[in-house]
């Protein structure tokens, strides 16, 4: 007997009690479906999170400068010579003069916001492009000119649909025109990436009353981040010549950690999956075993027909395997279909991986082979005598 | 064709054993229609199931076609059941969930024919114990003697050279009953060898070779001429 008549004859006898065959198939529906609903749910939190950190520029570099008093330190200008001597591994330097909540106002509104000051590279080392206008330029810095470029949740709460190109507004009392409006990044926002006014540094200095104290840079290429975070950490240790004056930190870093973060989840995640996965195995044993008593006279006959032991085992065995088999295409479609629901429920990315479904369909086919086998075993040993003398 | 030597069927039962064959000695040529009659408990159902490749004795030699299948293991009893013997039960062991034809074609799918072939060959059979036309049909949808009549075109499916016929009429009313031995007697008529267990003296009657068993042990053995 073949595979595909053993097949055949399998799909037969599970439509030939399909309640107990739905029964004993829920449990592996159920824990394909955890499986692949949590897979995709966690690999989506991911994407989201990588995504949200390649919009702040997958090649960003930063640097904090604590320094340790006297007369050591570095000025925006070393760094920016940092960068013309290792044009091969750095793109672009900018500082970054963080003023955490400024009071913004325009007429009558007013709103808060962060307020960074940087140079006119920044929009190079953070991706941030202008929408309409222009970025800070190098004029502006080198002037200090009260300008500066809004965020798309600024515009929205200060102008609200007026043109804010030209107008003047008011950041902890001092008057800045706009020269510039960010293409929108997060969808406006509020606390995102949109909400957030930029000024050149030399300006920001005299607002926020500190000097640079951090720097953002961007390597040249993706693959010489690391490289570029060497030449930076040699020269702050020529400087200061003490690894805690400072902190060189990288996306490169922040992304491996998501990803181990999420890895890490994964497992968990998957392994509670999996345990209902196992119990769904443990219930097809169970019904392949009151399978094989009820159908002890059968096998007797097949046997005294000319089945050989191995006929029999491979019957049943096929039919376990098309039980968790079926079980298992079942659970994969039940599984995408509920992750897609819950992540519109609770609005998150969803992301079906390939590899989630081909692990989740290999498993449940492996379920049906081992708890299969030993049904199926007991089956092929029975003896052909007793078998049809069994009531 | 079947060939018993110094058959012993012994069951132990820690310090008793019981001989359900004791020392048993027959010869069955091609082309034979024997009885082996016997009451419940003489050993005649242990004699079928050795025949038949269903059991091994304890000890003794059992030539089938001139192959010693006393000794084989399971793999090839099977394929020995599957080409050389054909069963028919008392209780005609029809698979319920098959229809007629595929009752009658598992013998042959366990042979490994092409599907077409078993088909064939199955249908073939069906009608010629004269119910082709209901091989769609159900073991359920049928009657005790219907029912038998399929067990045997099961049995004669693969043409094998003897038929085993277990009480083949014991379930039956004795119109049918008597039916399914005419029909027997015809194929005996035609050639095969049938080997045909049964309690009833009033069928053994009918029948040209009679064996008789007690206690395990054969106490007669007379042709039809001699009974006569």
């Amino acid at each position: 007997m073949n595979i595909k008549q053993s097949f055949i004859l399998a799909l037969k006898s599970l439509m030939g009690s399909k309640m107990r065959s739905f029964l004993t198939m829920l449990g592996i529906i159920i824990g394909v479906a955890a499986v692949i609903v949590l897979v995709s749910l966690v690999d989506g939190m991911k994407k989201d999170m990588v995504k949200t950190f390649e919009s702040m520029g997958t090649n960003l570099i930063t640097v904090s400068i604590r320094g340790r008093g006297g007369n050591r330190a570095v000025s925006a200008d070393d760094m920016q010579e940092l960068v013309f001597e290792n044009s091969e591994v750095l793109a672009a330097m900018s500082p970054a003069v963080t003023i955490g909540n400024a009071t913004i106002k325009y007429e009558s509104n007013n709103v808060t916001s962060g307020c960074i000051g940087v140079n006119e590279y920044y929009e190079k080392v953070k991706n941030s492009e202008v929408e309409f206008g222009r970025n800070i330029s190098y004029i502006d810095v080198e002037t200090r000119q009260r300008n500066c470029v809004i965020g798309t949740y600024i515009k929205k709460e200060l102008f609200d649909g007026e043109d804010p190109l030209g107008q003047t507004i008011k950041i902890n009392n001092m008057a800045f025109q706009v020269v510039g409006v960010l293409k929108e990044k997060q969808g406006g926002t509020e606390g995102g990436a949109d909400h957030t006014i930029i000024v050149p540094y030399t300006i920001a200095q005299k607002l926020a009353r500190m000097s640079v104290s951090s720097y953002n840079f961007s390597a040249a290429d993706k693959d010489q981040v690391d490289k570029a975070v060497e030449v930076i950490e040699d020269f702050l240790l020529g400087v200061f010549s003490n690894s805690r004056a400072y902190s060189v930190y990288n996306q490169a870093e922040s992304l491996k950690q998501v990803n181990e973060l999420t890895g890490t989840m994964t497992m968990v995640l998957v392994g509670v999956a999996g345990i209902s996965l196992l119990v769904g195995g443990i219930g097809i044993m169970n019904i392949m075993l009151v399978s094989v008593t009820e159908r002890t006279r059968e096998i007797g006959i097949r046997k005294s027909l000319g089945a050989r032991p191995w006929d029999i085992m491979s019957q049943f065995v096929v039919e376990a395997i098309t039980t968790s088999g079926i079980g298992g295409v079942m659970g994969i479609i039940l599984g995408i279909v509920a992750a897609y629901g819950v992540a519109m429920l609770v609005d998150m990315t969803v992301s079906i991986s390939a590899m989630a479904i081909i692990i989740a369909f290999s498993v449940s086919a492996l379920i049906g082979v081992t708890f299969g086998y030993f049904p199926a075993k007991k089956a092929a040993r029975l003896n052909p005598i007793d078998a049809l003398r069994y009531d | 064709m079947i060939d018993l030597k110094d058959i012993y069927k012994i069951y132990s039962d820690g310090d008793s054993e019981i001989r359900a064959l004791d020392g048993v000695n027959l010869h069955i040529s091609r082309g034979e229609f024997v009885a082996i009659v016997g009451a419940s408990g003489s050993g005649k159902s242990t004699c079928m199931n050795i025949i038949g490749c269903l059991d091994i004795p304890t000890s003794g030699t059992y030539m089938l076609n001139g192959t010693d299948v006393s000794t084989m293991g399971e793999n090839d009893l099977a394929r020995v059941r599957n080409r050389e013997l054909g069963f028919i039960f008392q209780q005609y062991n029809l698979i319920p969930k098959l229809n007629l034809l595929e009752n009658v074609e598992l013998p042959l799918i366990y042979r490994g024919l092409s599907p077409e072939k078993r088909k064939e060959m199955a249908m073939l059979s069906l009608e010629r114990v004269g119910l082709g036309d209901r091989a769609k049909k159900f073991p359920s949808q049928l009657s005790g003697g219907q029912q038998q009549r399929v067990s045997i075109a099961r049995a004669l499916a693969g043409n094998p050279p003897v038929i085993l016929a277990d009480e083949p009429t014991g379930a039956l009313d004795s119109k049918t009953g008597h039916d399914v031995l005419e029909f027997l007697k015809k194929l005996h008529s035609e050639g095969t060898t049938i080997v045909l267990i049964t309690h009833d003296n009033g069928i053994a009657e009918q029948i040209p070779r009679v064996v008789r068993i007690h206690d395990g042990k054969i106490i007669s053995d007379e042709s039809k001429e001699a009974r006569v």
